[in-house]
């Protein structure tokens, strides 16, 4: 049947009708939504993992038992599965095993633009690229059919406009599968170096074997139209090379990017007279090509960086500009906020007026970096906050006078963070760590992890204790603070700052957008009391502002979006003339 | 190439992009139309300036739209109809709610919100269709629906018939919220 299909959806319908049996994956945008659609199939065990290291291990785990198994992650989740799958390359699988990845150029929803195409080389994995929602079904189907032909994981790289573009997908019906039967071999499965040794040939061979089948494999496929321009490309730059070259060129479509094709390259290369790779991020087809000693135009004229377009495409090589009108003046930015009611808003806030060391993380509160609030020193990677602020309190100890500050979400503290507290712990590290615990991993729209309490069927699941889990790893010093309380949360801060001592502190309450989230009505400002001193404004809320009074009163008043105001009272604080409506929402 | 339409979709993050793309894909899908459609996801665009192309005809290849491709620019919000006014091709059409939403640099008072917007885009030789889309979807029942009057206005530029745009909604809103939507669709 013919469906309109989001790409990540499609993925997970590969997966399904390939008989895929185990999933666990970490959520990361673009990738997030493969395992969400999965766990909607009955027939597919789904979790959520702590971390892609993990979620890896769990399918190999499950792939090695005999049932198909898959993890999808980011481009920056790989790197943490890099171990286990640069080794079981080595071993082989028993039954299928697929990892996807989504690469984010152009870096939508990400910290860097890495190219996973590089690992797929460096572990020796082959790796397929789908250009839309049709060849993200067909392709993860023949990744589980390929893993088990040639005793390899195979890889599925996706990027965000193929993840998040909805196309057109064939689907049918699912193909059960008996567990592969299993049988205890040492030499294949346990990884020392005795063992390991014979395998790494192995794997050579099955690359060389890899590339036999891509000089024919039918999702490489070459399309003959004017033999002017020759193109060879992959994934979604295929889609804008197409667009903007149509019949004008002839194209090889790489369906299967690692390992490329040898044979199949120069013959097309043979056929046409001027040849350019069109590939984002990394020269990875480039560098093939001029290995083979066939001459092609690639990063010379496009760039390293970035997503590319139709646009790009026309008019570097046909040096064609399409006309466009723009307003003259300039227009403000709009730069992503945290939302109305956030409840990370008070916790920048009073980070903000103590001027601290702030060492941050991944999540949404990474946006305590923006103005007006400001208060950021790092980001790196998930769980680096903890142990950033750890090695700059061993190398400086205190900065401007004050401890350090870790900030950090829950999930990510489940992710990796953990590790890095209880390296701090161990080591004597002397900073402050603050959790946002607002009970979900909310940056990607709201998963649930080892610490809500529920499973990724939203069934009750044993949550982890942060109060017992610290003082288990040996630092006693640890407090619960509601978040909305903002004369709280700043004292608590500051108390921690000026002290000596490692501590804890949770700011636990559930993410606005969460079905959990006590939402109250709009706050009302009295415009009588308000004096337009802006201090309100110093939270950075998006649903405050200033405004011509509506009530005739001269001058300017704080006005308030009551279609995005949530009652949460974080502003009332600030408020010296009383002017705010008393906080609604409820404990 | 075959004749392809393209409309961007552009608004504040948290308007509703993904449910007018999907009930645009399905309405499209019914039609028979090849369609490709890119959307943001995930909240890390919350609050900020978001695209959602949507590509039909008879045969489609790119999934985005850039600068000088677009037949409608449909908007959700007024600043963003002026940021993204460089995408309209020559003839396109711009439909957009008159719904003002300040970004940060308006509220911290960094900038100003640019005064006057759809005049400049008329003055900019521009087609321009506006509706007070916010007073719209609150009289059909919720805020939230601007999304849905916004595509009610697009439909009557479309040749799409009016009775798969109401089917689409019955398959794609959940039950409690299809009445609101459908009165927010025919209100537009």
């Amino acid at each position: 049947m013919k469906e309109l299909l989001l790409g990540n959806e499609a993925v997970a319908r590969g997966l399904y009708e390939a008989g895929a049996a185990v999933v666990s994956s970490y959520p990361g945008t673009p990738s997030t939504e493969i395992t969400q659609y999965a766990s909607g199939y009955d027939e597919i065990y789904c979790e959520w993992a702590s971390n892609e290291k993990v979620g890896l291990e769990v399918a190999i785990g499950a792939a090695v038992a005999g049932k198909r198994a898959f993890s999808g992650m980011k481009h920056v989740g790989l790197n943490v599965a890099a171990d286990p799958l640069y080794t079981v390359s080595y071993t082989g699988i028993n039954a299928g095993l697929v990892v996807a990845v989504a690469d984010d150029p152009g870096m939508h929803s990400s910290q860097n633009e890495q190219d996973s195409r590089n690992h797929a080389k460096g572990a020796k994995v082959p790796m397929l690229e789908p250009a839309d929602s049709g060849d993200c079904l067909e392709f993860t189907k023949l990744a589980f059919d390929l893993s088990e032909r040639f005793d390899t994981p195979v890889m599925i790289r996706l990027t965000t406009r193929v993840s998040h573009g909805r196309s057109i997908a064939v689907t049918g019906g699912r193909t059960e599968r008996e567990a592969v039967p299993y049988k205890r071999n040492i030499a294949k499965y346990v990884m020392m170096p005795i063992n390991a040794r014979p395998r790494h040939p192995i794997a050579e061979e099955r690359t060389q074997k890899l590339i036999e089948y891509a000089e024919t494999a039918q999702i490489n496929k070459i399309e003959l139209n004017s033999t002017e321009i020759g193109v060879i490309s992959s994934g979604v730059a295929y889609t804008y090379a197409k667009e903007a070259l149509g019949k004008k060129a002839s194209y090889l479509k790489l369906g299967m990017v690692f390992p490329l094709p040898e044979k199949l390259i120069l013959d097309f290369a043979s056929k046409v007279k001027t040849l350019y790779v069109i590939e984002e991020l990394d020269d990875f087809i480039e560098t093939h090509c001029r290995k083979l000693g066939v001459e092609v135009k690639g990063k010379d004229i496009f760039p390293l960086t970035g997503e590319y377009s139709q646009n790009m495409i026309r008019e570097k090589i046909l040096g064609e500009k399409l006309p466009f009108k723009a307003l003259e003046e300039a227009l403000p930015a709009r730069p992503p906020v945290m939302c109305a009611g956030c409840t990370h808003r008070g916790v920048f806030y009073a980070l903000s007026k103590l001027d601290v060391f702030v060492s941050g993380d991944i999540g949404c509160y990474t946006l305590g970096a923006a103005p007006p609030l400001g208060a950021m020193d790092t980001c790196i990677c998930m769980g680096a906050s903890i142990s950033g602020a750890h090695g700059a309190a061993k190398a400086v100890g205190k900065i401007g006078g004050k401890l350090p500050v870790a900030v950090i979400g829950d999930s990510t503290f489940m992710h990796t963070g953990i590790n890095s507290l209880i390296n701090a712990a161990y080591n004597g590290g002397k900073f402050v760590t603050l959790i946002l615990d607002n009970l979900t991993t909310g940056m990607t729209g709201g998963q649930h992890h080892p610490s809500t309490g529920y499973n990724i069927m939203g069934k009750p699941a044993h949550a982890v204790d942060y109060e017992l889990l610290c003082r288990a790893i040996g630092i006693t010093d640890v407090k619960i603070i509601d978040p909305y309380d903002l004369p709280a949360t700043i004292d608590a801060i500051t108390a921690a700052v000026n002290g000596d001592e490692s501590c804890v502190i949770i700011f636990r309450r559930s993410c606005v957008l969460q079905k959990t989230a006590v939402r109250g009505p709009a706050l009302t400002v009295d415009e009588e009391k308000c004096t337009g001193c802006k201090m309100c404004l110093k939270i950075g809320c998006p649903a405050t502002s200033m405004k011509k009074s509506t009530s005739g009163a001269s001058g300017q008043k704080m006005a308030i979006d009551r279609n995005q105001c949530v009652g949460c009272g974080q502003c009332v604080t600030l408020c010296r003339a009383g002017a705010l409506g008393a906080r609604n929402a409820q404990e | 190439m075959s004749k392809v339409t393209s409309i961007m979709m552009v608004g504040v993050g948290g308007q509703g992009s993904i449910l007018a793309s999907k009930l645009m894909g399905a309405v499209l899908m019914k039609n028979g139309y090849d369609v490709k459609l890119s959307e943001v996801h995930g909240m890390s665009q919350r609050g900020g300036s978001v695209q959602t192309y949507v590509r039909y005809g008879k045969e489609v290849s790119a999934p985005v739209i850039d600068p000088g491709e677009a037949d409608f620019l449909l908007c959700f919000e007024a600043l963003e109809a002026a940021r993204y006014l460089p995408y309209l091709k020559e003839g396109g059409t711009v439909i957009t709610a008159q719904t003002r939403i300040d970004p940060m640099p308006v509220i911290t008072g960094a900038m100003d919100y640019p005064a006057d917007i759809l005049q400049k885009l008329e003055n900019s030789g521009v087609k321009v269709i506006s509706a007070d889309a916010l007073a719209k979807a609150e009289a059909a029942g919720s805020a939230k629906a601007v999304n849905v009057v916004m595509l009610g206005l697009l439909a009557k530029q479309l040749d799409l018939p009016e009775s798969d745009w109401l089917e689409a909604i019955d398959e794609i809103v959940p039950e409690r919220f299809r009445e609101m939507n459908k009165k927010a669709f025919l209100n537009s």
